[in-house]
């Protein structure tokens, strides 16, 4: 039995449809995506699933409870780790913590004990007496993940957890949540970097304007939606339109953005040497293997990150 | 609701994040928020009131001290002297349980405005506080029980510098203890409710200080009888929680003569405000943070 199950979910402001009509299941341990570019409907989503927005149409269960009669059973069930940290600057690391736990109503010597395993899990432990003003970014995100665990939840919203953060950092804060899918949380994650949900969702839906436009694996989507290879070729902003119709057919599609041109192809090498053989020099040329930027540019035609 | 089924532990491991086996049930966390939620909430609060701690000292100190040595001792032997003390009695006595609640009640002007600006658009933790199982009424709630507990503690100090300046002459004046927080609310639960309909720092706080606060101060019945004034100012007195609350702690404090039904209707306006004005704050709360 999944553990949150979606049908016609909406969710409007006005004329507005930010969330429009989505269908999704959640299973129990699953470490489940919400990837889509800004404004896509990916936090009001969140949002719904604790119960802290109210949905227009549609129904949605958590654990088998509607988030908005069960509101209190759902989110004692729940860590939430909201895209903007908002931890109390003013009080120190531990003591966020164990104030944050008393909101479940957990016994104040239990939290003490649990604040100092949840500190050193996220690395935290030498500042645990630190005023939260005194972290890095990175440090202050591991902490509000730290907070959304103070009551053993099931199941993890993480909306947007590593923007803002260094590649370091990003992957120190992977690095622990995988650990937390180890011991059988359900992490479900928002994202607009294709990286990150190809790191740590077993599955994902694509939103856009509101919408769900694919759903799979990552390797799913990208075998789906794209080729094997991409080759990117730059032959400056002047020229990049010009040489278009002449590598019209040379690969299996075509996508030109303002700075580059990307060749879809099963083998990006042998496209490469195909596009020399035309005559045309490349200023640049890059051969990768197809992410989910790609599958997202091929269904929305938009990149992720305007 | 599904069952949780993992699996139980044969021994707590409190080194295991997710699941230590020995944390409470989550039926059972949800079931004590639902009741006890508003408590919780309002442990955080006096918990973050930590942070300007030296702050709300420092006032509870400094005001009775400034205000009962300037205007009790000060303009009280000036007045004496000249009229022979207001309403039968010396003028520290008469200005004493006024300073106390026009004190409290100002403070919460400090209170119930930026703190909430900061909890919906600063450090949020006003939506932190809504994704536990706590409801944004029982936060609400909360920020008035936390907010009243200071002022209750607060005028327990006045008062005692009251019975230090020997201004008090009545045994019931203990009871303005109960009477200025009352007040406080009365004005502060409005201002709540208020506050947390604005999005943006303006200059909406600084004038509710000059056009409101400062006013209710220097007219509402404080340094002298409201009588005492012009008709026409007086209804300013009736339209504030600081007049209502000064007059109560007058009765208390030394047996000022007031009808039984005019003491009545003092209580009455300040609990009208102080429900009126927290039940259109957990409104307030429950749109904006359901949204």
């Amino acid at each position: 039995m999944p553990v949150i199950e979606a049908r016609g979910l909406v969710k409007s402001y006005g004329d507005l449809n930010a969330v429009d009509g989505i269908d999704f299941e959640v299973a129990g341990g699953e470490s489940f995506g919400l990837l889509g570019p800004n404004g896509a409907g990916k936090s009001t989503t969140m949002r719904m699933i604790g119960g802290t927005s109210l949905r227009s149409a549609g129904t949605l269960t958590v654990l088998g409870l509607d988030p908005e009669t069960h509101g209190p059973e759902v989110r004692a069930n729940l860590g939430v780790i909201p895209q903007q940290d908002n931890l109390d600057s003013e009080l120190r690391c531990r003591d966020n913590l164990i104030t944050y736990g008393r909101y479940f109503g957990l016994p104040r010597s239990h939290l003490e004990q649990r604040a100092d395993a949840l500190l050193e899990f996220a690395q935290l432990t030498e500042k645990a007496n630190d005023k939260v003003d005194n972290l890095s970014g990175g440090m202050k995100r591991r902490l509000t993940i730290a907070r959304g665990l103070i009551n053993e939840p099931r199941i993890l919203l993480l909306d947007e957890p590593t923007t803002g953060l260094d590649p370091q950092a990003r992957h120190i804060l992977w690095d622990r949540l995988f650990r937390l899918k180890e011991e059988g949380v359900t992490l479900v994650v928002t994202t607009h970097f294709m990286d990150e949900a190809e790191q740590l969702c077993d599955r994902l839906v694509v939103m856009d304007h509101g919408r769900i436009v694919a759903e799979g694996s990552p390797a799913q989507l990208i075998r789906q939606y794209s080729t094997r290879e991409v080759l990117e070729v730059r032959f400056g902003s002047e020229r990049n339109a010009a040489v278009v119709e002449q590598l019209d057919g040379i690969a299996e599609r075509l996508e030109v953005l303002p700075d580059r041109i990307l060749l879809y192809a099963a083998d990006g090498e042998a496209t490469l040497d195909r596009v020399t053989s035309l005559g045309l020099q490349p200023l640049t040329s890059l051969v990768r293997r197809s992410s989910l930027e790609d599958v997202f540019l091929r269904l929305t035609g938009r990149s992720l990150i305007d | 609701m599904t069952e949780d089924t993992r699996p139980a532990l044969a021994v707590a491991d409190s080194n295991r994040l997710a699941y230590s086996g020995g944390g409470v049930p989550a039926s059972a966390q949800a079931r004590r928020a639902r009741r006890w939620g508003w408590w919780l909430y309002a442990e955080y609060r006096l918990a973050s009131m930590r942070a300007y701690l030296q702050t709300i000292a420092l006032r509870a100190i400094g005001l009775p001290l400034l205000y009962l040595s300037s205007m009790g001792l000060g303009l009280g032997a000036l007045v004496d002297s000249g009229a022979g003390g207001v309403d039968g009695v010396s003028y520290l006595v008469f200005v004493g349980p006024g300073l106390l609640v026009s004190c409290i009640v100002m403070e919460a002007s400090g209170e119930f405005t930026f703190p909430v600006m900061s909890g919906f658009k600063w450090q949020k933790h006003y939506f932190a506080a809504s994704a536990s199982p706590l409801s944004p009424s029982q936060v609400a709630l909360g920020e008035v029980v936390a907010v009243g507990l200071r002022f209750v503690v607060e005028s327990a100090v006045f008062w005692g510098f009251l019975l230090l300046y020997g201004a008090i002459t009545a045994p019931s004046s203990w009871l303005m203890i109960v009477i200025a927080p009352l007040a406080a609310l009365a004005f502060g639960a409005p201002l709540l409710a208020f506050a947390a309909t604005q999005n943006d720092e303006g200059f909406q706080f600084s004038f509710i200080q000059r056009f409101v606060v400062m006013p209710m101060f220097l007219f509402a019945g404080t340094f002298f009888p409201l009588a005492a004034m012009p008709p026409y100012l007086q209804w300013i007195g009736w339209v504030s929680p600081m007049w209502h609350g000064t007059q109560l702690a007058r009765v208390v404090g030394y047996g000022m003569p007031n009808p039984p039904w005019l003491t009545a209707l003092h209580v009455l306006v300040l609990l009208v405000l102080l429900v009126g004005g927290t039940w259109l704050a957990t409104r307030v709360f429950t749109r904006r943070l359901t949204r």
